[in-house]
């Protein structure tokens, strides 16, 4: 019997394009552009000037209070400059900008290829190890991950959750990294379980990923209390509240964390940059991003240093189709449309998509059928039909009563309805309105 | 025959005369003593519960006004002078004489002044492309467009011109009732003091970016070469973020500044077109 | 890149369902039943459906276009499929000019004086019918001869429907079991060989339809299974307690426009309840009103009066009937 969340979800075409091109390192860029906001939280504290030299892995920016994240220099160079560059969504952050000369990497980094089974580092150390190498969700929620790793007072944590699933459709990245680096990822469990104090952890991961799923199961009998469990596809099961409905059928109250019944959901990506962290000595200075779509040339998995331009990665794949209509930071349910293929890969870029022209156009807006497809899709049980006029007139009120809030912004709305309605548009404008009410309310 | 006619007509009056004497018996009962000063108010008042001045609408706005002893801190933007001094005739108490003000919309950044470089496909909100990212100009600064303003304005004061792509305001129309300002999610729309046949010079951008950068971006942005502050006599020019500021209270219309702004980032409007020897004694 | 990208937020890929391809699906589902009344009924069945559904299109461009001056949406086929209910709820010798009235009414009292597609609270076509069966009751109720009227419209034959046969022997005294012979048996019941409108004679065609639109994910199940479910139990005690007086649940599923109203005017989108629980209301409240309606009522037949009642309780069931919100109720384990 395979499980999955039983309310709600979409199933969008899976076009995973990349899934069979193995994971490819890319060449360090002549320049990066690392913002010093890649996470949630406050961005970090600069380190360093323009014109001080960096060497790959060393600590450029320093997490500034407890939820932020350090940064590293992903290359050995120059610092040209400290200034604002425009991120995926065009305004402007703080970024360093370094001109690359060499690859020297910073002193007591394994760059080895061996893997390291043997765990020395106790709980204590292996969070501090995360909090040090500036990890964050790489999932895309990019939460620095040394928080989900001290589990607050008065809290327990009993299962450990490893999100495989993917559920993007196109995105690739987490799979190739399943299927080429499982033994590490293993190890990488196996720490944060000790950092939990934890003795059960489950991995899951979507039936589309069959190659993924044999092979972890065989390497995790070496593992004790790691088990791999097979879900049904459906979006979006990648996130943390229906990914623990499916694996363990406990729902996350309304408002509340994992931790709450007693998990942690970690990323399988944040898995292996744990284990690199702790094991390696390496911060978190790259990643696999996946670049595809259906126009693409080679669409491929590429491991790039944080701060590569976009652009890059575009032409590593075989550059940009002439009939490209939309570039995407993400998948295609979550990401972000880019408009400037200048701005660099962070800590939370999972893929660069790429959608020819005819398939990137909204489809025409007709009235609401009420045919309540919007309803039955919606994964946290919400009226979306309800909630968009709700923000459309104003009604803060009622879209609050409605639990707007409880919106995971995973587009199924928006992606269901016959009448091309905006949905998500309209909600997505709601929430942070009603939340900037109730955060005005409290003060 | 005739019997029911009469009837008729006995029934239905004595229903009548007693409806008639339990709605007189409930309205005494029920009667709600009120100011009366507060219909008069409303009627003076322009009815069209913009929310202007910071009350669920004009009939809340006359209570406050009847209640309040001192009235100098309530005010109607949209009323004008005559009405509000009729009502502090009403009212017996003393009105200032308001500023009359103006909406003006603080930015140049046409497609011919601000190639786009994308297109917007979203709904067309500014409010909803404005949190995604910095519009269909790339200028985190600019006007997106969409009119939410349009939207927001009560008063048809505030239309959108769809080959500039910018909204644009009727003087006339414009209430300053201070909404458009309100909705515009980059607080591009400034409210101004009302000169002499609507005349007005004003930096048409907002962008705090370094000169060489929003002048590679937005032929018309300001670049904070501070020339026109030190064109200006009356010290109503000041620059903040590389962004030039034209105070309209000490701004006394002379028009030294516009032209030695080397982007043409200061507008001026209603003015009789500029002799050519004043264009040249402004480049010597 | 020569050509501007575009940017929208997210999600960037969309399902296939239109509001047209959903309005074209549900036309395609009532072709078997179209096709069965075409055997039976001939001719009159092809210029029923024919004047209907251009009578109401042609009231939903006017009206678009002259009164509200908007933009024609009659493409999307939602005035189609009005037009052809409407005239799966006539009978087939009804006189042009009366389908011409209903689908007015249809189309411009029962829709568009709501604001058009997905804002009227009643179903149309239903609005559309029950209008006509209360000013020509006579010309509503005399339906053709199956088979043998094939070739003739309105001078066809014509009888009473089962329901209507037994409505009247009930009330005047007969047993049922007398009953039972002056009616077809339930073979031809269920395909269609029967007095009736248009539409409502072939259970088996309709169900089909039925079958393909939850398929294709058109309609969901809920409401049609909750009104057979219910007319079952509530006709079966009622047989139970009294097989003489009354006609056993199958006779009550299979005749009149049970499955007709239960299957395409029931789940008519706008008039129909949003969840899931919703739609186990609603359709539980159909079902005891038309079996009231059937039994006890003036009427042999009374699923269209019960849809149009249940519609009016539609905004009530929204508002206090919400999903199963994730998280609310935290059951662990």
């Amino acid at each position: 019997m395979i499980h999955t969340f039983p309310n709600g979800g979409v199933h969008p075409a899976e076009d995973k394009f990349a899934a069979g091109s193995s994971i490819k390192a890319l060449p360090v860029p002549e320049t990066v552009i690392i913002p010093l906001s890649q996470h949630i939280g406050a961005p970090a504290e600069p380190l360093v000037k323009k014109g001080d030299k960096v060497k790959t892995g060393q600590l450029i920016a320093k997490s500034k209070g407890f939820v932020s994240a350090n940064i590293h220099s992903s290359v050995t160079g120059t610092v040209k400059k400290i200034d604002n560059e425009p991120d995926s969504s065009g305004y402007k952050r703080t970024s360093v900008v370094i001109e690359t000369e060499d690859d020297q990497w910073e002193e007591g980094i394994d760059t080895g290829t061996s893997i390291k089974k043997n765990i020395t580092a106790g709980p204590e150390d292996i969070i501090t190890r995360t909090l040090d190498a500036g990890i964050v969700g790489l999932g895309g929620a990019t939460f620095p991950s040394h928080i989900k790793l001290s589990v607050p007072k008065g809290k327990k944590a009993e299962i450990l959750i490893i999100n495989g699933v993917e559920c993007e459709p196109c995105l690739t990245s987490d799979h190739r990294l399943m299927l080429e680096k499982g033994e590490e990822l293993l190890v990488g469990v196996s720490l944060i379980m000790k950092a939990l104090n934890v003795t059960r952890a489950l991995i899951g991961i979507e039936n589309n990923k069959p190659d993924a799923i044999s092979h972890l199961s065989r390497l995790a009998q070496d593992y004790d209390g790691i088990t791999v469990k097979t879900l049904k596809v459906k979006y979006p099961q990648g996130g943390e509240k229906q990914l623990i409905k499916a694996l363990i059928n406990r729902e996350v109250p309304s408002g509340g964390l994992p931790i709450d019944v007693g998990t942690v959901v970690h990323n399988v990506g944040t898995a292996y940059a744990v284990y690199e962290a702790v094991q390696k000595n390496k911060p978190l200075i790259e990643r696999v991003v996946t670049v595809t779509g259906k126009g693409v040339e080679r669409p491929s998995n590429f491991l790039v240093r944080i701060g590569t331009p976009v652009k890059t990665l575009i032409e590593a794949a075989g550059g940009i189709p002439g009939n490209t209509g939309k570039i995407v930071n993400g998948g295609p349910m979550m990401g972000k449309a880019l408009n400037n293929i200048e701005v660099p890969v962070n800590k939370g870029t999972s893929g660069i998509l790429i959608i020819p022209a005819p398939e990137a156009a909204r489809k025409p807006v007709v009235n609401c059928v009420r045919c309540a497809k919007c309803v039955s899709a919606c994964p946290m049980g919400l009226e979306p039909h309800l909630l968009m006029p709700a923000t459309e007139f104003k009604k803060w009120d009622l879209a609050e009563e409605e639990k707007i809030l409880d919106c995971m912004e995973c587009g199924s709305c928006s992606y269901i309805c016959p009448s091309g309605r905006p949905l998500l548009d309209y909600i997505r404008l709601g929430k942070s309105t009603v939340s900037k009410i109730i955060r005005s309310r409290k003060q | 025959m005739s019997d029911i006619v009469i009837y008729s007509i006995i029934t239905l009056g004595a229903m009548g005369a007693a409806a008639a004497i339990i709605l007189f018996l409930v309205a005494k009962k029920f009667n709600v003593v009120e100011d009366p000063r507060i219909d008069l108010v409303e009627e003076e008042l322009p009815a069209a519960n913009c929310g202007g001045c910071g009350l669920p609408g004009c009939r809340a706005f006359a209570e406050a006004l009847v209640k309040a002893d001192d009235i100098s801190e309530l005010k109607c933007p949209v009323s004008s002078s005559e009405a509000m001094a009729k009502i502090s005739e009403i009212l017996g108490k003393e009105i200032p004489e308001p500023e009359p003000l103006v909406a003006v919309v603080r930015c140049a950044g046409t497609p011919a002044n601000r190639p786009r470089n994308n297109i917007y496909d979203g709904t067309p909100k500014c409010s909803v492309a404005s949190a995604l990212y910095t519009g269909e100009s790339n200028c985190p600064y600019g006007c997106l467009g969409l009119g939410d303003c349009v939207e927001a304005c009560r008063f048809d004061a505030i239309h959108m011109n769809h080959e500039t792509g910018l909204p644009e305001v009727t003087d006339e129309l414009c209430t300053a009732c201070n909404a458009c300002v309100v909705e515009c999610p980059r607080n591009i729309i400034e409210l101004r003091k009302k000169n002499k046949k609507d005349r007005k010079i004003y930096v048409a951008c907002i962008n705090e970016e370094k000169g060489g950068v929003a002048r590679k971006s937005c032929k018309v942005a300001c670049i904070g070469c501070g020339k026109c502050v030190k064109a200006c006599k009356f010290d109503a020019i000041t620059m903040e973020n590389n962004l030039a500021y034209i105070d309209p209270v000490k701004c006394k219309l002379c028009r030294k500044c516009a032209p030695e702004c080397p982007t043409n980032a200061i507008l001026e409007i209603n003015f009789p077109v500029r002799k050519q020897k004043a264009g040249a004694q402004a480049q010597e | 890149m020569d050509k501007l990208i575009t940017v929208s937020p997210s999600p960037h890929v969309y399902g296939d369902d239109t509001v047209k391809k959903l309005m074209y699906g549900v036309i395609y589902a009532l072709l078997p039943a179209f096709l069965v009344s075409v055997y039976f009924f001939g001719i009159g069945a092809l210029i029923v459906t024919a004047i209907s559904v251009v009578s109401c299109v042609m009231f939903e461009y006017l009206i678009q276009k002259y009164m509200m001056k908007t933009e024609p949406s009659v493409s999307d086929g939602s005035a189609a499929v009005t037009g052809v209910l409407l005239a799966m709820n006539l009978p087939t010798n009804i006189p042009w000019w009366i389908i011409v009235i209903g689908a007015l009414v249809a189309i411009g009292v029962g829709k568009m004086s709501f604001g058009g597609l997905g804002n009227n609270p009643f179903n149309p076509a239903l609005v559309g019918r029950v209008f006509l069966f209360i000013s020509f009751p006579v010309q509503m109720t005399s339906w053709p001869e199956p088979i043998v009227s094939r070739l003739q419209y309105t001078d066809a034959a014509t009888g009473a429907t089962p329901l209507g046969v037994i409505k009247e022997g009930l009330a005047a005294g007969v047993p049922m079991s007398r009953l039972a012979e002056q009616i077809p048996g339930y073979l031809d019941l269920f395909i269609g060989h029967l007095h009736g409108s248009m539409g409502e004679i072939s259970a088996l065609a309709l169900l089909a339809g039925g079958i393909y639109m939850i398929a294709r994910k058109i309609i969901t199940w809920h409401i049609p299974v909750s009104i057979f479910c219910t007319v079952f139990l509530f006709t079966g005690i009622l047989w139970l307690i009294n097989p003489y007086d009354n006609a056993d649940p199958v006779f009550h599923l299979i005749t009149g426009g049970l499955v007709l109203g239960a299957v395409f005017m029931a789940t008519d989108y706008a008039t129909s309840p949003m969840t899931p629980k919703g739609m186990w209301i609603y359709g539980t409240g159909i079902g005891v009103i038309t079996v009231a309606i059937r039994v006890y009522g003036a009427y042999p037949e009374g699923i269209s009066f019960a849809i149009l009642i249940m519609n009016s309780f539609v905004p009530l069931i929204n508002k206090y009937v919400k999903p199963n919100r994730f998280g609310e109720e935290v059951k662990n384990g």
